[in-house]
């Protein structure tokens, strides 16, 4: 088999690494080059797969297969459908923006540098994987270097603090989802970690009852903590606010979507049943995610903390549409995944312009910053924009499909109403409010003499973010085409015909696409 | 035998060689006997004669067999290993550097044997081999109290452990009339509930516990690691702890299997607590060695999931796990050598700086810690995952071992903090005192290779040493 685009995708990236490095840590110029190459290549390579993506059929695309160790049924595989080639394309994205970013840090470069890639390559492989084991270790890879990035090169008075909690909670997330995969590899008695081949096994030999209810709750609750479900949530502001840029740009916009695509790829599809009974409870945690952390970002007055929790809030949206169990309300989860991916990276990354340039984040000391910086207040106001849902942008179209699909759910209409309310009044009233008194106002003395972003370099990565917020949100059959298909057989698979006959709107769909593009 | 008689000779050749080397150059025969050792690998790993797989000798005390050999491969690379760290270590060592090196050698013999042993006369011999010349080892700088205390240290909890240990042997023999492992599997079953036969069994564990380090029987680890020469401790961390695995596993599902199936929740229980003392005990430590005693009573403890797993693949992942752990903790014991040769203590901070004064150890360390601490893609990780699999495999025939497993989880996150703790202490410490750079020769260079590529190996492309750990296990269950 000749070696699939996804490999060189991963593979850059963590090549780049290790050729760092042997580079001295004096040549700066030569190292954040190879660093902005080995993200670029990659971006421009998941930018020709997405277009070479053949939307017409359902199934992988790219895939290459080694045996790694055969008598576990290990496999090195990887391969895209419509789920995650939306997901690599904006990991590639937002890892070179975050690579672009990265001059902020001044110290250590090499190091930085170096975790950056390793973290980029580990994302990129955890998306592509088709097998359980390299899904699980490329998420593990990718995590150990967003601890030391923000405990070394982190900032606040908090930092230690904050690498310690996020340490301890992503640890434990990612061990009990461990747990349960083992189980999962176990108990299916499919004697396999690939993917495609464990569904296809318990398509025909559905796991017992008994066991469905053993591992689900492992993956979701550590999925969840990865994913920062209420009430597992609190690692992540604080994380946020203490991680350096590109870090909280890796972290929550790609890394972060893992546990997310982890339920929708493994969970769903193989425990039917105890997704069904699960699902309710999934649903009212969201809330917590929507209301109460929406109701915190209200209070805060740091605005990397803000943004954190509207980060976390935004995470109650997609697991809202995961808990729809329907088309409409998976794919509207995929698109938010997507979309907020873009959203976070670029909400951090202005962040982190604007503590670069002042040195605080604190709100209250902040004020008029759209004068002085022209380029970065009109896209911090896009940003804050796109995180209430405005239509254009990818969120909304996300949202509103989510929001579609779970009204369709006779059980989640409750949670429905009240979630739209989060939506639509608690999320605009924090980011409007986080506008008025960052960017608008009489600037203070102190700032008037920022300097903008004003060459090209400095712009890119904000505007590379925008472009893809807008053109997806312009555009959402780019994604949906692909999505939608691949979905489809998921949320078959997590509905299973005998048990609850008619209860679920699957059929009822007639044309997915013109009603979620409106 | 071959194998056990040449190590034996090198052992005395080494010894004659101190008359007539001269002094300057009697830090040299470690080469010697590092070649020895390699040539005695090779001739092993390509099969010829010595090792035939199903052999036994001495009327059954002496078994060769799949997990014979692979321990004996194992003791083999290790004492190689750690051979190279003691002509590094060599002008620290006052008296004898020949004697250093030929003692490693016998403690060597002692594991080989405890590798082929089937009978308990045999356990008991090549245990005592190993422990004895270990208290020689341990205490060999006679000129530093630290390494006589715990020399002593060791001696005492040493020679309690052995006589819990012969005088469980005697009540087993007492009461069934048996030594072989064979013969007493056969008659075990009858003595199931003879609790004077129990007794003999539980003392016989004991010692066994004792040579692992497993709680309850783990104090004498912080103490004898922290004082002893560091190519001892390497050795004792890497070897010694091996050995009793070895012994641990022929002796329960060999000698008692019968018995061993009605202690699962003994060992879930000893296994899990094992865990929890070593990692969380490690947490406060600031002197490196000690930290790795602590850190080796956790690796004792993940180590017994395998045991307390009663299946061929808890057995297979045990092995596994061993085979990491060797590369990995002589890989730390390297660079903590190297690192400390001008300074009194091996203080965490004794690290500071060290990416600058030795990329290659800097970079050596913090692979070896990632890997300890179980994280992709280094050996570390696939053992852990291999263990755990093991325990959740046997979950649905027992509740304890979702508990176990949890237990487990719990322990690999604690222990990220003092892993990590070190690889900080190492790159970003604030005050660095001493920043000449470290010269390494270049046999430290290719033994520090060797374990690089050793943690590679078995993280990245697994296959080939997992199927020898499972053929390996399945001759526990012949």
């Amino acid at each position: 088999m000749t070696t699939s685009i996804l490999t060189y995708i991963l593979g850059i990236p963590l090549l780049a690494a290790v050729l760092l490095v042997f580079v001295p840590g004096n040549y700066r110029v030569i190292i954040r080059a190879i660093a902005l190459a080995a993200t670029f290549v990659p971006m421009v390579l998941a930018i020709k797969m997405f277009c070479q993506f053949a939307a017409v059929h359902t199934g992988y695309q790219f895939e290459q297969q080694i045996t790694w160790v055969e008598s576990l049924g290990m496999s090195y595989h990887v391969g895209v459908d419509g789920l995650n080639v939306g997901l690599v394309l904006m990991g590639t994205i937002v890892a070179f923006a975050a690579a672009c970013c990265s001059w902020e840090i001044q110290t250590r470069e090499k190091e930085f540098y170096i975790l950056l890639l390793v973290m980029t390559g580990g994302i990129l492989g955890a998306f592509a994987s088709l097998d359980l084991f390299f899904f699980y270790a490329f998420h593990e890879f990718a995590l150990i270097p967003t601890f030391i990035m923000i405990g070394v090169w982190g900032r606040g008075e908090r930092k230690n603090y904050a690498t310690f909690q996020i340490t301890i909670y992503l640890s434990i997330g990612a061990l009990l989802a461990l747990l349960g995969l083992i189980a999962l590899y176990l108990q299916s008695g499919a004697h396999t970690f690939d993917i495609p081949a464990l569904v296809t096994y318990i398509g025909a030999h559905p796991l017992a009852a008994k066991s469905q209810h053993f591992i689900f709750p492992l993956l979701l609750f550590g999925f969840g903590i990865l994913v920062s479900l209420w009430p597992f949530h609190s690692w992540a502001p604080l994380g946020y606010g203490a991680a350096p840029a590109p870090t909280a740009m890796l972290h929550a916009g790609v890394l972060k979507k893992f546990g997310l695509y982890g339920l929708i790829r493994v969970a769903l599809p193989l425990m039917p049943q105890a997704a069904q009974s699960w699902m309710q409870i999934l649903a009212w945690l969201c809330l917590g995610n929507i209301l109460y952390v929406g109701w915190v970002a209200m209070k805060q007055k740091d605005l990397n903390l803000l943004i954190g929790n509207s980060s976390v809030a935004h995470m109650g949206f997609i697991f809202l549409g995961i808990a729809s169990l329907n088309l409409i309300g998976v794919t509207g989860a995929v698109l938010v995944m997507i979309a907020h991916g873009f959203l976070a990276a670029l909400t951090f990354a202005l962040s982190g312009y604007i503590y670069q340039k002042t040195g605080t984040l604190q709100i209250s000391e902040l004020g008029g910053l759209c004068r002085p910086l022209k380029f970065i207040g009109v896209a911090m106001v896009m940003a804050a924009m796109a995180g209430c849902g405005l239509p254009g942008f990818a969120n909304f179209v996300g949202e509103v499909s989510v929001f579609f699909g779970a009204w369709q759910a006779p059980a989640l209409r409750v949670v429905t109403v009240l979630a739209v309310w989060g939506a639509l009044i608690i999320g605009a009233v924090y980011m409007t409010r986080a506008i008025r008194n960052v960017l608008h106002g009489p600037v203070p003395e102190k700032w008037s003499k920022l300097a903008d972003a004003t060459d090209v370099w400095r712009k890119l990565p904000y505007a590379l973010l925008l472009v893809s917020l807008l053109a997806f949100g312009f555009f959402p059959s780019l994604l949906t085409e692909k999505i939608v298909p691949d979905v489809k057989l998921i949320v078959q698979m997590a509905n299973p015909v005998s048990e609850k006959p008619g209860v679920v709107a699957v059929t009822d769909i007639r044309n997915p696409k013109s009603e979620i593009s409106n | 035998m071959t194998l056990e008689v040449c190590v034996m000779a090198l052992g005395v050749v080494l010894m004659l060689a101190d008359f007539w080397l001269p002094a300057e150059r009697k830090k040299f025969a470690g080469y010697l006997a590092v070649v020895a050792l390699a040539g005695l690998l090779v001739v092993s790993l390509s099969g010829y004669g010595t090792c035939s797989l199903s052999g036994t000798a001495f009327n059954g005390m002496f078994v060769e067999d799949g997990l014979a050999v692979f321990f004996k491969r194992f003791f083999i690379v290790a004492a190689i290993l750690v051979l190279f760290m003691a002509v590094e270590f060599s002008d620290r060592i006052a008296g004898g550097v020949s004697e250093y090196y030929s003692l490693i050698v016998f403690a060597l013999s002692g594991m080989l044997f405890a590798a082929s042993a089937n009978d308990f006369t045999m356990l008991f011999v090549s245990i005592e081999l190993i422990t004895i010349t270990f208290y020689i080892l341990t205490s060999f700088q006679r000129g530093r109290l630290v390494s006589l205390e715990a020399g002593v240290k060791y001696l005492i909890l040493g020679a309690l452990s052995s006589s819990f240990m012969v005088f469980g042997i005697a009540l087993v023999w007492g009461t069934t009339g048996k030594l072989n492992f064979n013969e007493l599997a056969a008659v075990a079953a009858q003595f199931e509930t003879n609790k004077i036969f129990l007794l003999g069994v539980l003392f016989i564990l004991v010692g066994l516990g004792f040579k692992i380090a497993a709680f309850p029987f783990q104090i004498w680890a912080p103490d004898v690691y922290q004082g002893a020469p560091t190519p001892t401790t390497a050795f004792l961390a890497v070897g010694s702890k091996a050995a009793g695995f070895v012994l641990l596993l022929r002796v329960l599902f060999t000698a008692v299997p019968t018995v061993t199936a009605h202690w699962m929740n003994l060992l879930i229980v000893i296994s899990a607590i094992t865990i929890l003392y070593g990692n969380l005990c490690a947490l406060p430590q600031r002197n490196l060695k000690r930290l790795l005693g602590y850190s080796s009573i956790a690796h004792a403890g993940y180590l017994l999931l395998g045991v307390a797993a009663l299946t061929a693949s808890g057995q297979s992942a045990l092995l596994y796990y061993l085979a990491g752990y060797l590369f990995t903790v002589t890989a730390a014991f390297t660079v903590i050598c190297l690192v400390t040769r001008h300074l009194d203590n091996d203080d965490v901070s004794a690290l500071a700086g060290l990416n600058r004064r030795s990329p290659l150890l800097a970079a050596t360390m913090t692979l070896a810690m990632a890997s300890l601490a179980g994280i992709p893609p280094l050996a570390g990780f696939f053992g852990k995952f291999l263990l755990l699999k093991a325990v959740i495999e046997q979950g649905p025939a027992h509740p304890g071992y979702y508990c176990l497993a949890f237990t487990a989880v719990a322990g690999v996150v604690i222990s990220f903090y003092y892993y990590f703790g070190v690889i900080r202490a190492i790159y970003w410490s604030k005050n660095v005192a001493d920043v000449s750079p470290i010269v390494l020769s270049g046999p430290i260079k290719i033994a520090i290779c060797v374990c690089i590529a050793g943690m590679f190996w078995l993280g990245l492309v697994p296959n080939t040493a997992f199927n020898l750990a499972v053929q390996a296990a399945s001759a526990l269950s012949r």
